[in-house]
């Protein structure tokens, strides 16, 4: 197919390398350098989609960040990306592209029938139509509207895409490559300061690229181009196309996303398809320009509609014509710009201008240049469906309240001007309270909140001699601040043309008699009387009026709604639009893709993984494994076709019965050294510790100063004046810094050093009533008997030519051993561990084979020690010192905990012996009572009693201590169970702890 | 996300910190009576203040010291920063 819209000469784009790309399945061709959009108009293409609520057909409206309606469903390299806009999506070969939003294809849209329907379409009517009933809206209404109003279908495959984070710091971040972003950049950068200058497109520039003025002997074009190129030959500069500063955060944080791969047919190896900077800058230069109002008229969301800048880029920088019978519709000089473009390359355009009597130097030039204006002029209603054919035209009155000889002329295009809105969103991001400027209609940054300066149109600047003046300024001082170093630059000299003043004209009548839909909102079709009615409704604030119709809503933010939507609400109101006020401003200015948010944090990179010595070991050996923390424990060592269930019963009864090892290396572990360290211990724990002999472990308590339950552990008396301390391995962080916390602030007179040890010692526990004999044959030299090492006892060893330690401390309630050697050693350790156990039936033990040797000999744990939990709930007030005080002494005596029916741990055994309790489920006295159902407490851990042969729980109950022996009922909603239960002790094996002192 | 100077380590991100509350609380002395009262206020009681706010972050990715840190609750403005044994 032939570009019947491609000017023979002209533009930037590569004319000598052809590219092709399909569009709803169709081919065309296009050139290097263009965009999707581009290239589509190119070839006559303006229908691109369909509209979100009434399914109106869509064309394209701006050429940028800008674009309302172009959005497009990317396929590249077989991956999905949804919500392209076309405007921004550079062309390259092979590109596939299709509409979004249209269902069956984007010329038969069965939504379409939402816009015949339209008078039912109003605003608030999804609020107001399926509130009732209720259950309908999640069954029924919400599926379809989703289905009809969805944007792009995102992929439900993992992306193939790899993206990044990058961490920086600069002196000066400056976004936006126009006359005053290179002016800034410049001026900073001959002064040393480290800039980071960011362009959202491809080419540097910014307006620039388009305008007709000369900067010094060159045109703008020419100057951008030097500007550049000797900025990225800077050591201290970073100049980044294709990057979005799309968030401004606290203290001068910015985010900015960098798409390096998404104009390339596919991404290359080692680089990534986009980047995610995270950029901490001394000083942020917002120059971001500004975007181009739209007129409201009837139909003015027709394809062919469009900002005449849009127009004006397609011809100058795509050498592409959008219309070739084009009309211009504006309100100040600038529509002008476009419509001598137009003639210059050879098509008649008609100028509507909406003044009665404009005049300046451009203007003259338009009528040197024989081109047909019509003053006090206006666009009615476009005409035509899928794309503009003629547009009804009429002269308006001077007061611009009545509309009069409504006349029909045929068109193409209308590309419309209604002045320029400054980009005001990072500014607004960072606290910046925005004034309404009057003489531009339009809001611009006011007082800094952070370290952010605005200039150029951004700030409503629209001469570019005061934008280069005021630019190199501002750059040259804020980068002298820096780095105290200041090398002035001379500011060029301009030619450009003059402005006379706007119309504040944005919005022509109804004629009599005609209801056409005035859009403001074109990406989420908020038309004039929906904000209407929104108001007669009775929304007032401009924040609720935005919610209600949606207005600024969509992924645009607004960026060529907002301010015609604000001037609405304020005429209704008869407020000025200060008064009235913009919406808060949020990030991303544009939409950011989630990938890129994540960057590598994906699957097994989304967190840490720890890894003990051993692990390589227990994958050998069929360990399954489990997430504990960030740490991989095994679960379970799996034999033949065993499952959990099998493989931890067998395990745990090969502990009671022979001798277990399980390993413990995951453990917390704290070096605790100084002449205060036991009285740090002493006022850490509930229990005595004072008199702790060298060589000896104790198992102690911490509290929280509420007087819940930190954590658990043994601590052991390595010498004089040295300790180790163990934690659970949840807490082994937060113990830390609580220990630091009254180190460093609350008893900074104790003479004490804590440091993290975890990582430095490998652990196994060697647990069984044959523990002993593998511990001898580990130690032949040492006496390991229970005279030599008695239970809570700790000596240090040789394990064949390594150094271990050795604590005889037991979680399993069964005579045991924990032989901790350093890390490098602990693969070794294990190795002798299961070699010298072979003769007693030693097998490893995973952490399911643990929870159920603890949990029927009624040591506490993690689910018990729940954060919400006091010593006497976990039968562990025998640990709790009456005489010294220590964290959280004072309140334990709270009425509620020393309550005389507080809860308690209990046994919990089900009367059938065979029903497995789910853990979590509800304690109570009669399994038919009317809900809701009193519950006595809920079970915390549940195993099969390998002892017993038969399911056991813990709960934790009020009243515990009376009730055991009592009849109950364990009710688990979840999984529709009732189950009479038996409560019995917490201490189901081995009540007098005989086994451990064996 | 604020950035905060250390007093030991200098100019750093805020994912190095861990938030540690108002820094003005003192902790009742051991072994010594304490009132329902002053215990409830000790334990629970925090003011919720707009402005001006004296706060304990911990450097945990860092040299693991408390710090004190003097910031604007509304603005996220920091006016100071001390060490632990540094009073305003
Ligand atoms: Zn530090």
């Amino acid at each position: 197919m032939s570009e019947k819209f491609r000017l023979d000469k002209g533009g930037l784009i590569n004319r000598n390398k052809k590219i092709s790309f399909k569009f709803n399945g169709k081919k065309y061709f296009g050139y290097e350098g263009d965009t999707l959009a581009s290239a589509l108009i190119a070839n006559g293409v303006h229908l691109v989609g369909r509209s979100f609520k009434y399914h109106r057909p869509r064309g394209f409206f701006g050429a940028g960040v800008d674009e309302p309606y172009a959005i497009v469903q990317m396929n590249r390299n077989n991956e999905v990306d949804p919500n392209v806009r076309a405007t921004e999506q550079e062309l390259f070969e092979g590109l596939e592209a299709k509409s979004v939003n249209c269902w069956p294809n984007v010329n038969f849209d069965i939504g379409a029938i939402n816009n015949f329907l339209g008078k039912f379409f109003p605003a608030g009517f999804y609020y107001k139509t399926f509130m009732w009933p209720k259950s309908f809206w999640y069954k029924v209404y919400e599926p379809i509207i989703r289905k009809a109003a969805g944007f792009g279908a995102a992929s439900i495959k993992h992306d193939k895409e790899k993206y990044e984070h990058k961490y920086e710091y600069c002196d000066l971040l400056i976004t936006g490559s126009g006359p005053s972003g290179l002016a800034s950049a410049y001026a900073a950068a001959q002064n040393g300061a480290k800039v980071i200058l960011a362009e959202d497109k491809s080419r540097f520039g910014g307006s620039l690229l388009t305008s007709e003025v000369t900067i010094g002997n060159q045109s703008g074009q020419e100057w951008a181009e030097k500007i550049i190129s000797e900025l990225k030959s800077m050591p201290n500069v970073v100049v980044k196309n294709r990057s979005q500063v799309f968030g401004y955060y606290d203290h001068n944080m910015l985010v900015m996303s960098e798409r390096i791969s998404d104009h390339l047919p596919k991404t290359e190896k080692y680089i990534p398809k986009q980047r995610l900077w995270y950029i901490r800058a001394k000083e942020v230069i917002i120059s971001s320009g500004s975007i181009e109002r739209p007129l409201v008229f009837g139909n003015n969301d027709t394809p062919g509609v469009m900002l005449s800048s849009a127009a004006k880029e397609y011809l100058k920088i795509y050498g592409v014509l959008v219309g070739k019978k084009p009309l211009v519709f504006t309100n100040n000089d600038s529509g002008y710009e476009t419509a001598i473009e137009f003639k210059k390359n050879g098509i008649d355009p008609i100028v509507l201008d909406t003044r009665k009597n404009p005049n300046s130097e451009i203007i003259k030039e338009a009528e040197d240049l024989n081109i047909n204006i019509k003053n006090s002029y206006v666009v009615v209603a476009a005409k035509g469906y899928k794309k503009v054919k003629s547009a009804d035209i009429a002269k308006i009155s001077d007061d611009k309240k009545n509309i009069n000889n409504i006349e029909n002329i045929k068109c193409d295009c209308i590309c419309v001007s209604g002045f320029w809105t400054p980009t005001i969103h990072l500014a607004s991001q960072s606290g910046n309270k925005t004034k309404f400027n009057e003489e531009i209609d339009a809001f611009i940054p006011s007082k800094s909140k952070q370290k952010e300066t605005t200039l150029g149109s951004a700030n409503g600047t629209f001469t570019l001699e005061e934008t280069l003046k005021t630019s190199f300024k501002k750059g040259n001082e804020l980068s002298k601040q820096i780095t105290n170093k200041e090398n002035k630059v001379s500011i060029p000299s301009v030619v450009e043309k003059k402005y006379s003043n706007h119309d504040k004209f944005w919005c022509v009548p109804l004629p009599e008699g005609k209801n056409y839909k005035r859009f403001l909102d074109f990406q989420n079709d908020v038309a004039v009387s929906d904000i209407q009615l929104a108001l007669r409704e009775g929304y007032r604030s401009i924040e609720h009026v935005k919610r209600y119709t949606t207005l600024g809503m969509a992924t645009d933010q607004g960026r060529t709604s907002n301010l015609n939507g604000l001037q609405l609400v304020s005429d209704i109101e008869n407020k000025v639009v200060p008064q009235v006020g913009h919406t808060t401003f949020r990030p991303p200015y544009s939409p950011v893709s989630i990938g890129a948010i994540v960057g590598r944090e994906i699957g097994k990179h989304s967190k840490p993984t720890r890894k003990s010595p051993m692990h390589y070991w227990h994958e050998k050996n069929n360990a399954v494994f489990v997430d504990a923390g960030v740490w991989l424990r095994p679960r379970y060592y799996k034999q033949g076709n065993e499952n959990l269930f099998e493989a931890s019963k067998r395990e745990a009864r090969n502990v009671r019965q022979n001798v277990g090892v399980c390993d413990v290396t995951t453990l917390g572990k704290i070096d605790i050294k100084g002449p205060d360290a036991a009285e740090l211990l002493n006022r850490v724990y509930t229990n005595a510790w004072l008199k702790l002999p060298v060589g000896k472990a104790r198992y102690g308590v911490m509290l929280r100063e509420d007087g819940i339950v930190m954590d658990d552990g043994t601590t052991t008396r390595i010498s004089e004046n040295h300790y180790h301390m163990t934690t659970t391995t949840a807490q082994a962080a937060n113990v830390l810094s609580h220990l630091e916390y009254y180190l460093q602030l609350v008893w900074p007179e104790l003479n004490v050093n804590v440091v993290s040890s975890t990582e430095q010692w490998a652990g196994a526990a060697i647990a069984g009533p044959k523990s002993r004999d593998v511990l001898q044959k580990l130690f032949p030299d040492l006496d390991v008997s229970n005279e030599g090492l008695p239970f809570m006892g700790y000596m240090e060893g040789n394990l064949f030519g390594v150094n271990a330690k050795i604590f005889r401390i037991s979680f399993s309630g069964e005579l045991a051993y924990e032989v901790n050697v350093e890390s490098d050693n602990g693969n070794f350790m294990w190795e002798k561990i299961m070699d010298v156990g072979k003769d007693f039936n030693i097998q490893p033990y995973g952490t399911e084979a643990l929870s159920t040797l603890r949990i029927e000999m009624g040591h506490v744990a993690g689910s018990e020690l729940d954060g919400r939990t006091i010593p006497y709930d976990n039968s562990l007030e025998g640990l709790v010192s009456k005489k010294k005080d220590f964290i959280g002494k004072r309140s334990l005596s709270k009425l509620a905990y020393v309550a005389p029916d507080r809860q308690k741990i209990v046994g919990v055994v089900p009367l059938d012996k065979k029903t497995s309790i789910p853990e979590g489920s509800y304690i109570v006295k009669d399994a038919k009572a009317k809900l809701p159902n009193p519950k006595l407490g809920h079970v915390s851990a549940s195993c099969w009693s390998v002892e017993y042969d038969n399911p056991f729980s813990l709960a934790i109950i009020k009243d515990g201590k009376n009730m055991i022996g009592q009849k109950l009922f364990a009710l688990s909603p979840l999984k529709n169970k009732t189950i009479p239960v038996e409560i019995v002790s917490s201490h189901y094996v081995d009540p007098k702890g005989e086994r451990v002192r064996s | 996300m604020l950035h905060i100077k250390c007093p030991h380590c200098g100019l750093r991100s805020q994912n190095e910190f861990s938030y540690g509350g108002d820094a003005t609380v003192k902790r009742p002395e051991l072994n010594k009576e304490v009132s329902d009262k002053d215990w409830d206020n000790f334990v629970y009681l925090r003011k919720s203040l707009i402005g001006k706010h004296l706060e304990l972050w911990q450097h945990i990715s860092g040299c693991r010291q408390w710090i004190k840190v003097e910031r604007d609750t509304l603005t996220h403005e920091i006016f100071k920063t001390l060490k632990a044994n540094e009073e305003v």
